[in-house]
């Protein structure tokens, strides 16, 4: 199929198929994306991190964990050999950060995966059927958003022990309460509507009107939040990692090596500059991604 | 003649204590089979409520609603909903935005255990005079019209004897209008299909219904036949007022 | 009779992504100290028609006129300045749903008070005074109350009178209504439209009724422009409108269930590209 045609096909006001009507949709979300400059940004960056997460062995250059001589190749500054210098274990800071975004991929994925669905459900339910349920649920999500989320992570990794997976599952007990707020007061406006009362006329029971019916317009609005909350999410992360509750050594957790490059500061500014532009610049990515997303999926500017 | 519909005394009550609203008081109405009646009021008489009372949607205060004879209970069994379908007034708001029409269409059948599907969707389609193209659209690709076309199959599709009509058309230009009334009156006569309408319309009552129910407040105002509208023959004032009102402004 | 509302080749176009929609094409017509009936389904340009004529199109909206006059007054690109002279105070639009249109923070009395003194200085005793009568006058029994109430706890009707109280306040020359009868029941409806009638007659005021119920403005109004596509099809006056010779307007006229009886099935409307040209 040519060009044209393919967007025509995509576009067309007739789809023949249940898969044509899908991609046309998701075609022209994507065209109303693609429009806003900065949104484009920021899934350019996303798309460099998860690239450089995936290919990490192939674009870092050294070893992350071994480093060089130590006598000779210490706290280097940036050089064309050493990109972004060396650290005090001799190590290349840019290998690192390559593939420190491994983990920082994966405290992203892992809390979205644990933490959306969580909130969904808590919420939803709670919106749907309201009475004692909504005040039993609200009161739990209450429970846990009345501590700050770092501290509670913290008590967390306290008890489960230090490492990058009590880290995630910490921040994903931590981050699903606004979620499920989110997706309450949504389903309380969509729970009313005529649709809703027409597919319970149609003898429907609340399990499938929920998950069928109410989470898919619940759903955009809270991926409109998690993207915007990745950036707090890696923050989190990194605030552990350096606080030297996250990820533990040699692994090259960013917030880690901030912590460690603490130490030389004033005189070897780059060991703990680098990671902390790493940390900015995918924090930067995942805002203007969520923001531009927002623009496209949030239901209440549609018409 | 066999009442198909009979609701005795229908109350319905929202909120409690100083927010009490008795949006219904006492209605009684008997609709036999095949037959089409209608009920007439303004907003806030209440009308509306006794449909949605019908299906469950509404919290019913007292009394009793028996479809053939037997006393509907709370919550409804899944044949009843098998029995008694219901489109809405509103056609932009009573369709899922995110659903297409091949879902809008599947579900019911889905729900309901039909394994003849596809063959069931393009018929349903078909019969509401939209074709095979309109199948995997979207509701925003949609005109009013159309969507209302839509929300009547998919009421039709589990092929209920009962349709409750809450002003069908009364959100569509003049012109989608007739044919939404055209289509909803062949397709009465198709199947002997039994409709209770709801309309703030005199006129659109007068052409669907044989008789007919005029209320106010949560009331009965009165019940006539079609002869008797047709003729002027209102007994109440309200009525009266209904019917003047319905000819335009004649000025002084 | 001299006309005070002069529309010439008016053109509303809206930017899309295959290029201007034109909403109203080459309308033009005049007005008197009457009442004119601006008529059409959905999507035909009657009510952006009315929004032209205050100025009150969408930013993204591109008008065009040959002449756009009031009272000699040029609008084509009139200045903010000039618009607020006019509008409220000569001009006056009552739209569909009271509920959008009033302050929901502000009780009837203060927007109506506001509405009067900035026509000019007045004591606000007498502002009050003034605006408890304008209630009175659009039939509302028991306007102290109204005038200390929130928009939210007036009925439909009540708020549809409270708002056409204040646009009458200021006395315009120019009513546009905007389906201002739509939302209400129908015994509510014949109120408003007498108080409309009334101001017409005793004050000499224009009116433009735009709504959606031909049978409803023929009843109500002087002449009627049909308005099909953006463009208008047939200017007719009201008594004639049985007579009419477009297919549009029959169409429209037929399609309508009678308490009568009559024709079964309905008539349905066949449209015709060539109405467009």
């Amino acid at each position: 199929m040519s060009e044209v045609s393919t967007r025509e096909w995509l576009l067309s006001d007739q789809p023949s198929s249940r898969r044509q009507a899908k991609l046309g949709q998701a075609y022209r979300t994507w065209s109303q994306l693609r429009r806003n400059k900065l949104a484009m940004v920021g899934l350019g960056i996303v798309v460099v991190l998860i690239l450089m997460a995936i290919f990490a062995n192939l674009v870092a250059p050294f070893d992350p964990l071994r480093g060089g001589d130590l006598r000779t190749e210490r706290l280097l500054p940036p050089s064309w050999i050493n990109l972004m210098g060396t650290d005090d274990q001799a190590r290349d800071i840019f290998s690192r950060i390559v593939h420190g975004s491994r983990l920082t991929l994966m405290v992203v994925a892992m809390v979205a995966i644990i933490a959306t669905p969580i909130g969904l459900a808590v919420g939803t339910t709670a919106g749907y059927f309201g009475g004692w349920v909504d005040t039993v649920l609200m009161r739990i999500t209450d429970i846990f958003l009345a501590f700050p989320r770092l501290i509670l992570a913290l008590a967390f990794v306290a008890a489960l022990g230090p490492g990058i997976e009590n880290a995630i599952i910490a921040i994903a007990i931590t981050s699903w309460p606004p979620y499920a707020r989110l997706a309450r007061a949504e389903t309380m406006t969509i729970r009313d509507t005529d649709y809703i009362a027409a597919i319970r006329l149609q003898g429907a029971r609340s399990p499938r009107i929920i998950w069928g019916h109410v989470v898919p317009l619940c759903m955009s609005s809270v991926i409109v939040r998690v993207t915007l909350d990745m950036a707090g999410i890696i923050l989190t992360a990194a605030g552990l990692g350096f606080l030297g509750l996250g990820a533990q050594p040699p692994q090259p957790e960013w917030g880690a090596m901030i912590a460690s490059g603490r130490r030389f500061l004033i005189d070897f500014w780059w060991v703990a500059t680098m990671p902390g532009i790493a940390i900015f610049v995918v924090s930067l990515g995942f805002n203007l991604l969520g923001d531009g997303l927002r623009d496209v999926l949030d239901p209440k500017g549609e018409k | 003649m066999s009442a198909l519909v009979e609701i005795r005394d229908l109350a319905v009550t929202f909120g409690h204590g100083a927010n009490e609203v008795r949006a219904v008081r006492g209605v009684s109405l008997d609709v036999a089979v095949g037959e089409s009646f209608g009920i007439v009021g303004e907003s806030g008489s209440g009308k509306s409520t006794v449909l949605r009372a019908i299906c469950g949607l509404a919290p019913v205060a007292s009394g009793e609603i028996r479809i053939e004879g037997e006393t509907l209970k709370k919550p409804r069994k899944r044949a009843f909903y098998r029995e008694v379908q219901m489109v809405f007034q509103d056609p932009y708001a009573s369709l899922h935005p995110r659903h297409t029409v091949d879902k809008v269409l599947s579900e019911p059948l889905a729900i309901h255990g039909f394994d003849d599907a596809e063959a069931r969707i393009e018929r349903a389609l078909n019969d509401v005079g939209l074709g095979k193209g309109f199948r995997f659209r979207f509701p925003h690709q949609l005109s009013g019209g159309q969507r209302q076309r839509v929300a009547i199959a998919r009421a039709l599709i589990l092929e209920p004897r009962i349709l409750l009509l809450d002003e069908p058309t009364s959100a569509l230009d003049a012109s989608i209008q007739a044919e939404v009334l055209n289509l909803l009156d062949a397709l009465r006569a198709e199947r002997g299909l039994t409709y209770l309408l709801v309309s703030h319309d005199l006129a659109v009552v007068a052409h669907m219904c044989e008789r007919l129910l005029v209320m106010q407040h949560g009331e009965v105002v009165e019940e006539l036949s079609r002869e008797a509208l047709q003729n002027r023959a209102a007994q109440a004032e309200y009525t009266k007022d209904l019917l003047i009102a319905s000819e335009g402004f004649k000025g002084i | 009779m001299t006309d005070m509302l002069q529309v010439e080749g008016l053109n509303v176009a809206f930017p899309s992504r295959d290029g201007p929609v034109r909403v109203v094409r080459d309308v033009s017509f005049t007005l008197g100290r009457e009442r004119l009936g601006i008529v059409g389904e959905s999507g035909s340009g009657k009510s952006q028609t009315g929004r032209a004529i205050l100025g009150l199109t969408p930013p993204s909206g591109r008008v065009t006129a040959e002449r756009l006059e009031f009272e000699g007054i040029d609008l084509r690109g009139a200045p903010a300045s000039t618009w607020r002279s006019l509008r409220g105070r000569r001009m006056s639009m009552v739209m569909q749903d009271p509920k959008f249109s009033l302050n929901p923070v502000m009780t009837i009395g203060r927007q109506i008070v506001e509405a009067y003194r900035r026509r000019g200085t007045t004591t606000r005793a007498d502002a009050r005074a003034k605006t408890i009568d304008m209630l009175e006058a659009v039939q509302i029994r028991d306007p102290e109350r109204v005038f200390a109430a929130y928009p939210h706890e007036l009925s439909g009707g009540m708020g549809q009178r409270a708002m056409i109280a204040m646009m009458l306040i200021a006395e315009p020359d120019l009513l546009i209504a905007d389906e201002p009868t739509s939302a209400l029941d129908v015994t509510v409806q014949l109120d408003v439209l007498r108080i409309l009638d009334d101001l017409v007659r005793s004050r000499g005021m224009g009116l433009i009724f735009i709504s959606h119920d031909l049978r409803l403005v023929s009843s109500f109004c002087d002449r009627v422009l049909v308005m099909y596509a953006g463009r208008v099809v047939e200017e007719i006056a009201a008594k004639d409108l049985h007579a009419a010779k477009h297919p549009y307007t029959q169409g429209l006229l037929n399609c309508l269930p009678r308490i009568e009886g009559g024709q079964r099935p309905l008539k349905t409307l066949t449209r015709d590209a060539a109405w467009l040209e």
